[in-house]
């Protein structure tokens, strides 16, 4: 069905268009500068916004650590269910959403692309069946690269082409999107309980520091060309003192970008944006990280804003996870996967009368509201960690809204009050901001060439929210603009109506976008492989692989490597 | 004749993927790298599968069409207000997805295996955790492996040698060379008994120190195999340890455990007829180690104490993390227990005992698992995908059961599928058809297609789709 959105208040800032009113046109499931056919349906986007989807860099939806916190929390579960309709299943949330919900949920605020950013490779298949069952958006995983056997053993022999062509292997293997490093090295020493300090810090048995894996993986992610840049998860995350960690992180690459070119992102960077020697000396560390972000184009970052609920945090991180665990008495879930990574889940929840919760609140904000192009800040709770994906419209308040930050930071903690910076800052984005922070800077990122936009030929996957920019001020009545961005107007997935006043008219699947790369080299990689395949693993080489028929809809994106 | 390689064994949780199967005439005629039990089950399944679906008229089973079969399964399901539809750990998790769709559907409660074996680990899962992992860590890693009321040398054949003590790992070695020590230390002292009873003309007695940790054999840098459990179990033969339970005293020896473990002293000098000495040893094993894992079978979780036993089990392992790397395993029984619940979790939240009626699913074990729902007689129908409640439930719930419809998918005939109103013998999920399994440490797996099945023999998930097809129909017109 052909569509014309007509009259809508138009943010398309990868186009420069800010506001204007103007109309969409829609065929084919792409954006278009003329309608072929003479049937469509008008959308009266009259005194309504009309932004590309939404697109989530980083968000846990899928997998064996998500699926583990769905069995860990059926507490979480009870008290948020979704009703089976005649088009869409039942579910269930809070914190980690059944997979259907999830789907829906999105769809709802208008999101249409969302990235799982953390997929065990051994796992892969597990990953891919539920986001097969994750309807309506598009989605992409990446694989854990960062403490796999091999990376550690080419990188520390110096081998970056052969270490290239085992990751172009394992994104094909595995259908994954982009390179992910999680506490590199940190993983492999959790395998025997312990842990790196520091990115200089060798591996245990390995010979090889952070630093080396991080730089190397950045060399390999160029050589392959791959669409993103690495997406790190920093050694130390949710230490106090941890945003040295993460500037020395950010450091060590700062010569392998070319030109204004982005060569690393650094996730849910609030975790790691730390300062102090304890949790009663804790301060926030975003001003210092954010004039290094400034100064620097090669860094991307994205919040994992905190919110003030109860939540279930998950990350590949198991030394973390097991301090959490330590630090707050919860019940805790720790799942190592031999040869590449580990992980843990620890339910939590975040409190304004905590000092350390405040503060942390803060640091997201301050990082958004210090870093000042926002084409390399960008929203995210780290679903679920610092909060449920449900809760954006909440942090898009806080961007837009001095007074909206004013009146959490009055509930919050005394001390954290005080003397966070947080309250000092007068910034508020602009919606042209907040369209490039929840979707055109993602997708430019993440190198999706035809989301995050409404340019002709872009996908037609679009969100229209219900509330006026001419008449209602973002600024002191942000409440609005919350309520609008919790539920789309219209939410069109290439091309189709699936949600209508916030409510799923229609069910479709969305595609999975992996990296498919092709390379000139002679090497065989999988002989390589296979001779350590049974050593290293206790699946065989020809059962790894996860075939093309676990995506429903696949979408490769094909790449020209340099090896 | 073909060669298939890398074929995975569908029958236990080990889940071995490594088998090579033979094929000639559209029939497995050999099969290479699987344990016994794997070995039966590729070389003698589906003999007494029947050719067609069975539909019961009159009191008798008669042959029908699948889709006479198909549309006499939707009719009970739509006339039916609260079936069950219940077993999913024997098939892939393609048609178990199918199945929580048509549960949904049906608004009926759905339930898996789990609710009679692993039930209580899970509730004690979701109230403490669990630190665990894939099986490959532990064969990199693992120095000190503990099976506890678990005997993987009957149930789980190939585990000891594919993934724990007997493996060859990358800092651990595999311990077969102190075994064989080990063993030829007990022949010869076999040998010398022999020898002095020939000469000494009476029988020698050597004393057995039952609870004493005996002298090891092996040097310090080897694995080490400690078994629990009632008797002695084939893996307690092979084991370096043995530690004998009285039945149903799991509990306590676990909490004495415990406190050593935490460094708080035991006042009493045994415990369960155990000398403090004995768990004294065990606990600084286990803190000593470097990396070590507890293996629980049904042996923990279906003795008294049940959810208690599971939740010391538990704890006790997180409190050694405290002090070394430890983790904890339960032994999953059937080939995809695991994907079961696995599949119910993603799609509901919930892994088990799922209740669909009010449109969305709702979970509280002891109230909506089948076990209970068929004991209080509140169900009026009921689909059993691959499982045989009628031989293992308890008597009154079986009852229900068979007395209400009941619609049975399953490659084996079996007492349940005898007792049905309607009868699908389906395909071998594993060797006639394709699908997706998951081991007992939640590494998911491809299942292969080795022969084709018979014409009438669906697999699971494509019976399944067609009756969910046909309730769409009758109920939407
Ligand atoms: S151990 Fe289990 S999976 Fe492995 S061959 Fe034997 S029965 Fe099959
Ligand atoms: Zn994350």
């Amino acid at each position: 069905m052909a569509l014309l959105i007509r009259n809508g208040y138009v943010y398309d800032p990868m186009n420069g268009i800010d506001g204007e009113k103007m109309d969409i046109l829609v065929e084919g499931g792409k954006i278009v500068d003329k309608l072929k056919s003479a049937e469509y349906e008008v959308i009266d986007a009259s005194g309504m916004i009309v932004m590309p989807g939404g697109v989530d860099i980083h968000s846990h939806i899928a997998g064996s650590e998500v699926n583990a916190g769905r069995l860990l929390r059926p507490e979480d579960h009870a008290k948020d269910v979704e009703l089976k309709t005649e088009i869409t299943r039942s579910g269930v949330g809070y914190s980690v959403p059944s997979t259907f919900t999830t789907g829906y949920r999105y769809a709802k605020m208008g999101y249409t692309t969302v990235m799982n950013p953390s997929m065990p490779p051994l796992e892969a298949k597990h990953t891919h069946e539920e986001l097969c069952d994750t309807p309506i958006i598009d989605k992409a995983t990446y694989p854990l690269l960062g403490d796999w056997w091999f990376v550690l053993e080419y990188l520390r022999d110096g081998k970056i082409e052969e270490c290239a062509l085992h990751v172009a292997w394992m994104l094909y293997a595995t259908k994954g999107y982009a390179i992910k490093l999680v506490n590199p090295g940190g993983l492999e020493a959790w395998g025997f309980g312990r842990n790196v300090r520091d990115i200089d810090d060798p591996v245990p048995y390995f010979n090889v520091t952070p630093r080396e894996i991080i730089r190397g993986l950045c060399k390999v992610n160029k050589l392959l060309h791959l669409p993103h840049t690495i997406h790190v998860h920093t050694n130390n995350l949710g230490k106090p003192g941890n945003y040295e960690t993460t500037l020395q992180t950010m450091k060590c690459v700062e010569d392998l970008s070319s030109g204004d070119k982005p060569c690393i992102h650094i996730t849910h960077c609030q975790f790691s944006a730390f300062k102090g020697v304890d949790w009663r000396e804790f301060y926030s560390g975003a001003e210092d990280i954010a004039k290094y972000v400034n100064f620097h184009k090669h860094v991307t970052i994205d919040m994992g804003q905190v919110i003030f609920t109860d939540t279930t945090t998950m990350t590949a991180d198991g030394p973390f996870q097991y301090i959490l665990h330590e630090l707050t008495g919860n019940k805790w879930v720790n799942h190592d996967v031999e040869t590449e990574t580990s992980s843990g889940i620890v339910p939590f929840r975040y409190r304004r009368r905590s000092y350390v919760h405040s503060i942390q609140w803060c640091i997201g904000l301050e990082l958004a509201l210090l870093i000042r192009d926002p084409w390399r800040i960008f929203l995210t709770t780290d679903h679920p960690n610092a909060g449920p994906f449900t809760s954006y419209p909440q942090v898009i308040g806080w961007l837009i809204s001095r007074k909206a930050r004013e009146e959490t930071l009055s509930k919050l903690n005394k001390r954290a009050r005080e003397t966070a910076l947080l309250p000092s800052i007068d910034r508020e984005y602009s919606l042209y901001e907040v369209a490039i922070a929840t979707r055109a800077g993602q997708a430019r990122a993440l190198g999706l060439k035809d989301k995050g936009h409404l340019g002709v030929g872009g996908d037609a996957d679009i969100a229209i929210y219900d509330v006026d920019p001419r008449k209602i001020d973002p600024s002191t009545q942000y409440d609005e603009y919350v309520k609008a961005f919790s539920k789309a107007a219209y939410t069109i997935k290439e091309g189709e109506i699936v949600v209508r006043n916030g409510e799923v008219v229609k069910v479709l699947d969305g595609k999975t976008y992996w990296v498919k790369v092709s390379s000139n080299s002679e090497y065989e990689v999988s002989e390589d492989m296979k001779r350590r395949f049974t050593e290293y693993w206790t699946v065989q080489f020809d059962n790894y692989p996860v075939s093309e028929a676990y995506l429903k809809r696949s979408k490769p994106v094909q790449v020209e490597s340099e090896v | 004749m073909r060669k298939i390689e890398n074929v995975i064994c569908p029958v236990c949780g080990s889940l071995c993927d490594d088998i090579t199967v033979y094929v000639e005439d559209n029939r497995v005629v050999e099969v290479e790298n699987t344990c016994a039990v794997g070995r039966a089950k590729f070389l003698n399944y589906g003999l007494h599968r029947k050719p067609k679906p069975l539909i019961r008229k009159n009191g008798e089973l008669k042959e029908a069409s699948i889709e006479e079969a198909v549309r006499r399964s939707a009719e009970i399901l739509t006339e039916s207000k609260y079936p069950i539809l219940y077993g999913w750990s024997s098939t892939s998790c393609e048609a178990i997805r199918v199945g929580l769709e048509l549960a949904e559907e049906v608004g009926g409660i759905i339930d898996n295996t789990s609710t009679v074996c692993h039930g209580p680990s899970i509730l004690s899962i979701q109230d403490v955790g669990i630190p665990s992992c894939t099986l490959g860590q532990l064969r990199h890693r693992a120095d000190l492996v503990i099976y506890w009321g678990s005997d993987p040398y009957s149930a789980h054949p190939r585990h000891i040698e594919r993934y724990t003590v007997f493996s060859e790992g990358r800092f651990q070695k595999s311990g077969w060379r102190s075994f064989i020590r080990r063993l030829s230390g007990k022949l010869v002292k076999k040998r010398l008994s022999r020898v002095a009873e020939l000469i000494l003309r009476r029988k020698l007695t050597f004393p057995e120190e039952k609870y004493a940790l005996p002298p090891y054999f092996i040097s310090e840098e080897e694995r080490k195999l400690v078994v629990v459990d009632v008797r002695k179990t084939r893996t307690a033969e092979v084991a370096d340890y043995f530690l004998q339970v009285k039945p149903n005293t799991d509990y306590e020896v676990l909490q004495a455990l415990r406190m050593l473990v935490n460094d708080q002293d035991l006042e009493v000098d045994e415990v369960a007829g155990i000398p403090v000495r004995t768990l004294e040893d065990l606990a600084d094993l286990m803190i000593s180690c470097d990396f070590g894992i507890l293996f629980f079978g049904v042996g923990l979780t279906m003795s008294k104490g049940k959810l208690r036993n599971v939740d010391a089990a538990l704890s006790l392992v997180r409190d050694l993390n405290k002090r070394t790397k430890f983790l904890i395993m339960p032994m999953r029984g059937h080939y995809n227990v695991t994907g079961a619940n696995v599949v119910f979790t993603w799609q509901t939240g919930y892994p088990y005992a799922v209740d669909f009626s009010l449109g969305y699913p709702r979970y509280n074990p002891g109230e909506t698992s089948v076990v209970d729902i068929l004991r209080r007689g509140e169900c009026d129908a009921g689909l059993v995908v691959a499982s045989d409640p009628v031989s293992n439930f308890p008597a009154s719930a079986a009852k229900t059961l068979v007395d209400n419809p009941l619609i049975v998918i399953d490659p084996d005939v079996t007492p349940t599928s005898m007792m049905a109103d309607v009868v699908f013998p389906s395909a071998y999920i594993g060797i006639e058809a394709e699908g997706t399994a998951y081991r007992m440490d939640h590494v998911p797996l491809r299942l292969k297609k080795v022969v084709e099945p018979p014409p009438n023999c669906l697999p699971d998930q494509e019976i399944l789709a067609r009756i969910l097809r046909e309730v769409r129909r009758i109920r939407r017109g």
